[in-house]
């Protein structure tokens, strides 16, 4: 049972931080992409509880910042005006899940603006930018995940209840794609297609490339808990009872390699974020103006960047609680299925 | 307002003639120069004005590359060129600081009154660094060689005045005359940059047809020679090129001694920007130049034992430009579609207005910047037109430009705005950039934002920069791009090969056979006028019609011009940064290490 209350902690866990992300519009203060040009690399505000006179006034506030003279982003607390932090405000218009158009915020000031985790290059707010780049990561190394899962699960079915010269053939291939270089590939690939891509397309083109990479390993894994399932008694008493193909896949095979491929998700979807990340970084995945968590990491190529604005590391720390509750997710999945199908087990250290 | 400027230079061109007699050169202390070569009484040698220096030190410095060749004929690239400018000498030298010509090799010129004769008189005694004497047969091989055709000289062109080449003749040892087919408007500035070649090394593999391949890294130091104040010592393929002072240097100070001051010029290959920031903090390089603002700021930030200086708007500009090409039937409708937008005069006007320059400024370039609304820099004070207007930032304007040119707008449902041409059609069109440069990356990215305002869809893509140039210049297939060009001079006749319609890097419309509108007739006739034209002033009203021309059509919109960025060890003495190439080094030969302040590295 301690299994089972694990396993509905770090799903509690998780579906919390996706409510985050998805919800990003509420709680991020404001657009992404909108430019505050005479703040650029402003560093992370702090919010005060107790004012310079010790006073403790009912609302959390802050200090604006203003530019020092002669200074580009060297910024100082302006301690004569004491901003009051707004909760549940009206601002920059959003659409919750893409179809619930808002306004609602959960924080905000009048007159001022409130930057927590400061602002990059163009002045624009690096917390909502991390949220609603948190969107685009997150959906990409889901969506990966899917579709690895869908092509690994179907193309190890094929391998494994097949055999024979038909497991060879897609058993070469998803070694010859576990060869290739794809970063190489990704680069290439690149080049053949339209000079500018929207950023819809670019987010697909990496949902894609980052599926269509992925699955040999999936497969792999499903071919060999095939292998030995298709061997079970209970299986042959089906198919001596004269059971089609079909429906043995369907009925009796598939099941059997359902654990295998939860497991598989709940490591694969961190790992598909990683690799949109590592895409976005090297200028491969969305474009400008929108936010991911691997293009909020690309200014850091800069040396300049590296050692002057540290607020800039932050969309690295922000792909931590996703992997932990991730793994977690992963380590309590394995624990749950494997007490009770020992075969299984043996086949996936097999593989 | 800018940090740490260093002052002014105040090298005054005394181009006075020094002549170094026998008292002058035993008042050099003997153990400064352990190589100097007795002082002749029948050198002629050019004293500069300047703090007096001592002897001795290793400079180092940081090429973004490995020169691709030691040869001044066929060295293209900036490290190569970087380092034949230590090596080699002109006949008249336009000074870098005061951006004026004055006597070299050369040490008086004079010019016939039509423009079309020019005598040069040689300084005497004048020896090449492999001791071999200098005289009038050197120049005249030289010009035998760039004129050759089958040489492939980089500066063939610019001795070919009027379609013919220039006719060199020797009228002594010491005395030359060049003629020109028409009058020059650079006049003498034209022979700046164009080295003397040492005829005792170079005739015979000229003759046997091998001179472009002569002189590459490898070569053993002592068969290249040059009239510049270093030579070759040694070159460590992938680490670095050692250059040993000039014994036989034809400068020397006010007190005689001989120049450079400098033991040693090390120039080591640190291929990225940001390694070079590295080496320069941790003191292993003594210089530092073509500084990005961001670096700038980290270095500026922490100055240990060295000093970095702003030297105010250098001759970058970068602009914005259109595809304005005539297409030919394989390329896609939908730029042709695009293109209507384009050619029209208001549509770019419109663009111009809602472009934030200060913004680029500000936060492309630290505010270590100017914005440009015309070719020219105010880095170029002889050559800016002041009088182009400069317009600020306007939204209203921009749509009223629109508006009169047939455009309209529909707003979504969430209030942004859309662009629509005359056709109904929504106003979407890409911007490229090239990739490896993070200021123009940024200029798009602020211009994207800009013309939202307006309703147009833009598109930022990043491009490896040769693939871009491919595009830009051969294949033709794009909407837009942001450039940018630095001239070598601040002379008009630099861009040449831009503003002409049928020059290969008129980039929004290259190598035409005709030209396609008449403003761009307009400027190929003032441009072809101010060739010919002898004097400044003449000159210069034409240039200032190209320049109103340009601002007023906004073939190019010109976005901003950074600043001149560099940085040297404090104890470097006698250091005044330029706004021409090289910035740091075109007085390498003055630069030295004050007292024990000698890099102690390596």
């Amino acid at each position: 049972m301690t299994q089972h209350r694990k396993l509905a902690r770090w799903l509690i866990v998780l579906a919390a931080l996706h409510c985050v992300i998805v919800a990003a519009g509420f709680f991020a203060p404001y657009s992404p992409i909108e430019q505050d040009r005479d703040r650029p690399y402003l560093p992370p505000m702090r919010v005060h509880i107790i004012d310079a006179h010790g006073h403790f006034p009912f609302r959390p506030f802050f200090y604006p910042l203003r530019l020092r003279e002669n200074s580009f982003d060297q910024y100082e607390e302006d301690p004569a005006t004491a901003v009051p932090l707004r909760f549940f405000v009206h601002g920059a218009s959003y659409r919750l899940l893409g179809v619930v158009p808002s306004h609602l915020h959960l924080f905000g000031a009048a007159n001022a603006r409130i930057y927590l985790l400061g602002t990059d290059a163009y002045g624009r707010d690096q917390l909502s930018r991390i949220l609603f780049g948190g969107q685009v990561s997150l959906l990409a190394g889901l969506l990966g995940a899917g579709v690895t899962l869908l092509l690994g699960a179907l193309i190890g079915l094929a391998a494994g209840y097949y055999g024979d010269w038909r497991d060879d053939l897609l058993m070469r291939a998803a070694e010859l794609f576990l060869a290739l270089p794809w970063l190489y590939l990704l680069f290439a690939l690149r080049a053949f297609l339209p000079l500018a891509v929207s950023p819809l397309e670019a987010f697909l083109l990496v949902v894609v490339v980052i599926g269509m990479v992925g699955w040999a390993r999936p497969a792999r894994l499903v071919r060999g808990v095939v292998l030995s399932v298709k061997e079970r008694d209970f299986v042959r008493a089906a198919r001596g009872f004269g059971a089609s193909d079909l429906y043995l896949l369907r009925r009796h095979i598939l099941p059997e390699t359902s654990s295998v491929l939860l497991t598989q998700a709940a490591i694969l979807v961190p790992q598909f974020v990683l690799a949109e990340m590592t895409l976005s970084f090297l200028g491969l995945g969305v474009p400008e103006p929108v936010s991911s968590w691997g293009n909020l990491l690309a200014s850091l190529q800069q040396y300049s960047v590296l050692v002057s604005y540290w607020w800039m590391y932050l969309p690295a720390l922000a792909i931590i609680p996703f992997f932990l509750g991730y793994l977690g997710l992963a380590s309590a999945l394995q624990e749950r299925s494997s007490p009770y199908k020992i075969d299984e087990k043996s086949s996936w250290t097999l593989s | 307002m800018r940090k740490g400027r260093l002052s002014s230079p105040r090298c005054v061109v005394i181009a006075g003639l020094f002549l170094a007699c026998a008292a002058a050169a035993s008042a050099c202390p003997a153990a400064a120069f352990p190589h100097a070569p007795q002082a002749n009484a029948k050198e002629e040698l050019l004293a500069l004005p300047g703090e007096i220096g001592r002897s001795g030190g290793r400079l180092v410095i940081a090429l973004r590359d490995e020169p691709k060749t030691l040869n001044p004929l066929t060295a293209v690239d900036t490290p190569s060129r970087e380092v034949i400018a230590a090596m080699q000498a002109d006949l008249i030298h336009i000074n870098r600081a005061t951006q004026l010509t004055e006597p070299a090799l050369a040490k008086s010129w004079k010019i016939s009154p039509d423009g079309l004769r020019y005598t040069l008189t040689l300084r005497k005694g004048l020896r090449f660094s492999d001791g071999h004497p200098l005289d009038a047969d050197d120049v005249l091989f030289t010009f035998r060689v760039n004129l050759d055709e089958k040489v492939h000289a980089a500066q063939r062109d610019l001795l070919t005045v009027g379609g013919k080449p220039i006719t060199v003749r020797k009228i002594d040892a010491q005395t030359l005359v060049f003629l020109l087919a028409r009058p020059d408007g650079v006049e003498e500035r034209l022979f700046d940059g164009l080295a003397i070649l040492p005829r005792h090394l170079l005739e015979k593999p000229y003759e046997g047809g091998k001179l472009d391949q002569l002189w590459s890294l490898s070569t053993p130091p002592n068969e290249c020679a040059g009239l510049g104040p270093f030579r070759l010592k040694e070159y460590v393929p992938g680490q670095k090129l050692v250059l040993e002072r000039n014994p036989y240097y034809w400068k020397t100070d006010e007190k005689g001694n001989r120049l450079p001051y400098l033991e040693e010029l090390d120039f080591i290959f640190v291929p990225s920007a940001d390694a070079q920031v590295l080496r320069f903090q941790s003191g292993e390089t003594d210089l530092i130049s073509h500084l990005g603002a961001e670096n700038f700021s980290v270095l500026s930030r922490q100055e240990r034992g060295y000093t970095m200086a702003d030297v105010g708007p250098g001759l970058e500009y970068n602009f914005l430009f259109f595809n304005l090409n005539d297409l030919s039937d394989k390329s896609s409708p939908d730029l042709a579609r695009k293109q209507k937008w384009f050619r029209e005069v208001k549509f770019r006007q419109a663009v111009s207005a809602a472009i934030d320059r200060q913004a680029i400024v500000r936060l492309v370039y630290q505010g270590r910047g100017a914005p440009l609304w015309g070719p020219v820099t105010p880095g170029d004070h002889r050559w800016v037109d002041a009088t182009i207007p400069h317009p600020p930032r306007s939204l209203e304007h921009a749509r009223a430009l629109l508006k009169e040119a047939g455009f309209s707008w529909s707003t979504a449902s969430n209030g942004d705005p859309t662009l629509l041409d005359s056709g109904g059609k929504p106003v979407e069109f890409s911007i490229l950039t090239s990739s490896s440069n993070a200021d123009r990356t940024k200029m798009a990215t602020l211009i994207q934002d800009d013309l939202k305002q307006l309703g147009m869809h833009v598109q930022v893509v990043p491009l490896e920069f040769r693939s871009l140039v491919d595009r830009v210049l051969q294949t033709k297939e794009y909407d837009a791009c942001v450039l940018g060009l630095a001239s070598f001079d601040t002379d008009p006749n630099s861009d040449l090969n831009v503003w002409l319609s049928s020059g290969g890097t008129h980039f929004w419309n290259p190598s035409q056979s005709h030209p396609a509108t008449a403003w761009e007739a307009e400027i190929d006739r003032l441009m072809e006028q101010q060739l010919s034209t002898p004097g400044y002033d003449q000159r210069k009203k034409l240039y200032d019609r190209v320049q109103e021309i340009l601002a007023e059509n906004q073939p190019m919109i010109f976005l901003a011009s950074p600043d001149i960025l560099v940085g040297a060890k404090s104890a470097l003495a006698n250091i005044h940064p330029a706004i021409l190439e090289p910035y740091l080094l075109w007085n390498v030969e003055q630069l030295f290490f004050r007292n024990g302040a000698e890099s102690a590295n390596r």
